[in-house]
């Protein structure tokens, strides 16, 4: 099985953790997994991305644009500016709350994420929305949404992991304090994505 | 043994703990920095361990220890490079005796650096050998290699990876505590470690005499590759190679050639592949090193083959590759159908998010409170390097020069002999201050200039991941040492005024700036608050209804933490750590601490 999966946002929105958990899973099975991350300056409030490569059949640490099976997008516009990367077919699962950069609040342009959205619904075929506020909201930070959006992906059956993997991962890496919580995000995650049916 | 799935800089460092290294110094640069965090991480006290104060006491520190015979590990990113080549250049004349590799990374884009510049050049320049790994697997086996190629040729040796080696993962098989490689101990000797003109010279005829033949060696080394058939051959190096490979997967109608040592150039192994083909496409980044090496090889040996690479126009000539220009351009080489491509041209503009400071970093306040208190007089603002060449961005826009490390003490004090005038500030971050701002300071005393210098002391190296340096108290091998006094050291310079405020006393902050304004000669203030990425919050801001939306604090200071909504000001709680600095300039008095009002 080869998979390619892109992880796309802002930085600070914990898309690093997302992309590790996806790769030891991954690996538990069996499976070889390459990834590479975005580090340095653009944590800084950029744009961000990581690519997974699940499969012996990869030899670049980037995907080729056309390749992706999935793209987790956590802002809207971050999955805008990657959708080159999906191949026909392929599944976006996008947030659908804007992270509005410092830019935008001196010269308003009125960015709110919708026309993205739309964009999206317009280019592919497969898009699963999720407000990560509303979804966040019983964990009482939108922190947790990179586990949040991760459950939404193994849920759709796209990524090939088994969820108990993705758990256990979940318990090695993540600090005690925030155990709990991670889990209760990738579990209703895991239902949103479970209900979407492509 | 042990696997596990680590970044290529981890792989790196696991490489060089495995092939013995007894001591291993860098200094920290993106992409560059985790390989000596990840000794930390697994060394159990057998190996030396530093982050020098920059990287040419690196440097120096892992000559001494190879003239003893003990081998020796320094890293740095690229323009470092530039800190260390004066040791650097003298010790490939020397040579070193335990084997000695210097890992330079190279961040091709550039995506966090100051210059595009090609290790491989730098090597070929001092006459070193340099190995270039194209992936997390290859690195972690060839630094292995490059330590035993520089104990047999007696040379200090360059590992340059590239920013996507360095930050790819992968999964790495490795041994479990390995030991460091015995050594003699310093033999005196001074015939062979003290450089001499008379020294050079011998050294220098050994050296040109002996490059050759490492290039010959190169030829046979087993990580330098051909594969393929055909009258066509792509050469490329590092992780174009992989990009390269990518595209061709199996095929076998062309020759895939990976050049894993651009110098000495494998000249023999090159020969035998030119000498069949018609055509051939160098695939690289930055410097078409390994073109410009084929193109004189040809014209040596009159060879009728067409050289196609970024001299020739079929290769952008700055910025990094990637796997779809690796498809881009090979595939127009190979005369391949470019793959249908999703039309995306009518993609919405999207919004541009260029890097900004955190929500409460405390430069913010200090580059705010200079701004405030210079308002109305002409000023110069010279930046330096660290987190702090965010003060460029608007609505701060307190940045006017930014050049290299260390570079805005001594900017600053040209632009004061040019204009007397206007006041010259000085940014220099502390752990910049420790690498290269200290000679500067010197100079501007002795030479009698007049400026200001500010010290954003957020007690760790920010940018690069939050590494100790010495005014921290900490070091790589894990103790408390006493902390090197920035105030002491300047006090030692002979700096009359030095002021040391919190950035978050905007007041006093403002009152300090105008103080040292209205005085004469070298003065110093110490902005002292640490950085928030390393600080618990002290809380969340909270904008009350006296709010009348004139949105001073978005147009004055540009925290990401402050945002629109609805038309109205408010708070990204997600982001605000309680910082205060907004509350401090709103003129409604709006703005307070979660709860107060």
């Amino acid at each position: 099985m080869n998979k390619d999966i892109i992880l796309c946002g802002v930085g600070g929105q914990g898309t690093v953790l997302a992309s590790k958990l996806i790769a030891s899973a991954a690996m538990k099975d069996g499976q070889t997994v390459h990834s590479a991350e975005t580090i340095g300056m653009a944590q800084r409030g950029g744009s961000v991305i990581s690519h997974v490569r699940i499969g012996d059949k990869a030899y670049s640490p980037l995907i080729p644009n056309g390749s992706a099976d999935i793209i987790l997008a956590f802002e809207p516009a971050e999955a805008v500016r990657n959708l080159a990367y999906l191949k026909a077919g392929g599944l976006v699962i996008v947030n659908s709350v804007p992270v509005k950069p410092v830019t935008e609040s001196l010269n308003d342009t009125g960015y709110d994420g919708k026309e993205m959205i739309e964009y999206l619904k317009t280019k592919c075929r497969n898009v699963i929305v999720v407000n990560a506020e509303e979804l966040c909201r019983e964990f009482g930070s939108s922190k947790f949404f990179n586990v949040a959006i991760l459950g939404v992906a193994v849920g759709s059956g796209k990524t090939g992991l088994s969820p108990e993997n993705v758990l256990s991962e979940i318990e090695n890496r993540v600090p005690e304090k925030f155990r709990e919580l991670n889990i209760r995000a990738f579990l209703k995650g895991e239902q949103i994505g479970a209900n979407y049916d492509a | 043994m042990r696997k596990e799935y680590v970044m290529g800089n981890s792989a790196i460092a696991l490489g060089a703990m495995t092939a013995g290294i007894s001591l291993a110094a860098g200094y920290p640069g993106t992409p560059s920095s985790e390989i000596i965090e990840t000794i930390a991480k697994h060394n159990n006290g057998q190996i030396h361990l530093e982050w020098s104060v920059n990287e040419k006491s690196a440097l120096e520190v892992a000559a001494g220890a190879s003239y003893a015979g003990a081998r020796t590990l320094v890293t740095m990113k690229q323009v470092g490079l530039n800190v260390a080549s004066d040791p650097l250049m003298s010790l490939a004349y020397v040579g070193v005796k335990g084997g000695m590799v210097i890992v330079s990374a190279d961040d091709p884009g550039p995506i966090s650096s100051q210059t595009e510049q090609d290790t491989r050049m730098f090597a070929e320049f001092a006459r070193i050998p340099v190995f270039d790994p194209s992936s997390p697997e290859e690195a972690y086996l060839m630094i292995q290699d490059a330590f035993d190629y520089s104990e047999k040729y007696h040379t200090p040796v360059l590992f340059r990876p590239t920013t996507r080696v360095c930050h790819a993962y992968a999964s790495i098989e490795w041994e479990e505590n390995p030991q460091p490689k015995e050594y003699e101990g310093f033999v005196k000797d001074s015939k062979k470690w003290v450089i001499f003109p008379k020294l050079s010279f011998a050294n220098h005829e050994m050296i040109e005499k002996r490059n050759p033949k490492i290039g010959d060696d190169f030829s046979e080394y087993e990580k330098n590759t051909v594969t393929g058939n055909g009258s066509k051959a792509i050469f490329a190096s590092g992780v174009s190679y992989a990009y390269a490979k990518e595209y061709i997967k199996d095929r076998n109608d062309v020759i895939l050639c990976k050049i894993s040592t651009p110098y000495p150039f494998p000249e023999k192994l090159t020969l035998s592949v030119l000498e069949k083909c018609d055509e051939v496409l160098c695939f690289e980044e930055l410097s078409p090193y390994i073109e410009t090496q084929l193109q004189r090889i040809a014209g040596v040996h009159h060879l009728p083959v067409n050289i196609l690479g970024k001299t020739t126009g079929n290769g952008r000539p700055s910025g990094e590759n990637s796997a779809d220009y690796a498809a881009e351009i090979i595939g127009k080489f190979l005369g391949d159908k470019p793959k249908d491509k999703a039309n995306l041209s009518d993609m919405p503009a999207l919004p541009v998010r260029p890097p900004v400071l955190c929500a409460g970093c405390p430069h913010r306040a200090s580059f705010y409170a200079v701004k405030k208190a210079m308002s109305g007089r002409k000023a110069y603002f010279c930046g330096d390097i660290g987190c702090y060449t965010l003060g460029n961005a608007m609505p701060l826009d307190m940045t006017d020069t930014c050049l290299c490390m260390g570079a805005g003490i001594t900017v600053t004090q040209g632009l004061h002999w040019t204009d007397d005038n206007a006041v010259s500030f000085a940014f220099v971050g502390d752990s910049t201050f420790f690498a290269s701002g200290m000679t500067g300071i010197v100079n501007a005393v002795y030479n009698e200039a007049d400026m200001i210098l500010c010290v954003l002391d957020n007690s760790t190296t920010a940018m690069t991941g939050h590494q100790p340096h010495p005014g921290t108290g900490r070091n790589m091998m894990g103790d408390i040492i006493q902390k090197v006094d920035i105030i002491k050291i300047l006090e030692g310079i002979g700096l009359k005024k030095i002021i040391t405020v919190n950035p978050f006393d905007l007041e006093q902050a403002v009152a300090a700036v105008k103080e040292c304004a209205d005085t004469k000669g070298v003065k110093a203030i110490i902005f002292k608050a640490p950085c928030i990425a390393i600080t618990k919050p002290k809380g969340k801001m909270e904008i009350s209804d006296k709010c009348v939306n004139c949105k001073k604090c978005i147009k004055e200071i540009g925290c990401p933490a402050i945002i629109i909504r609805e038309d109205k000001v408010a708070i990204d709680k997600t982001l605000c750590t309680g910082c205060g600095l907004c509350a401090e300039i709103c003129p409604a008095n709006a703005i307070g601490g979660e709860g107060n009002e």
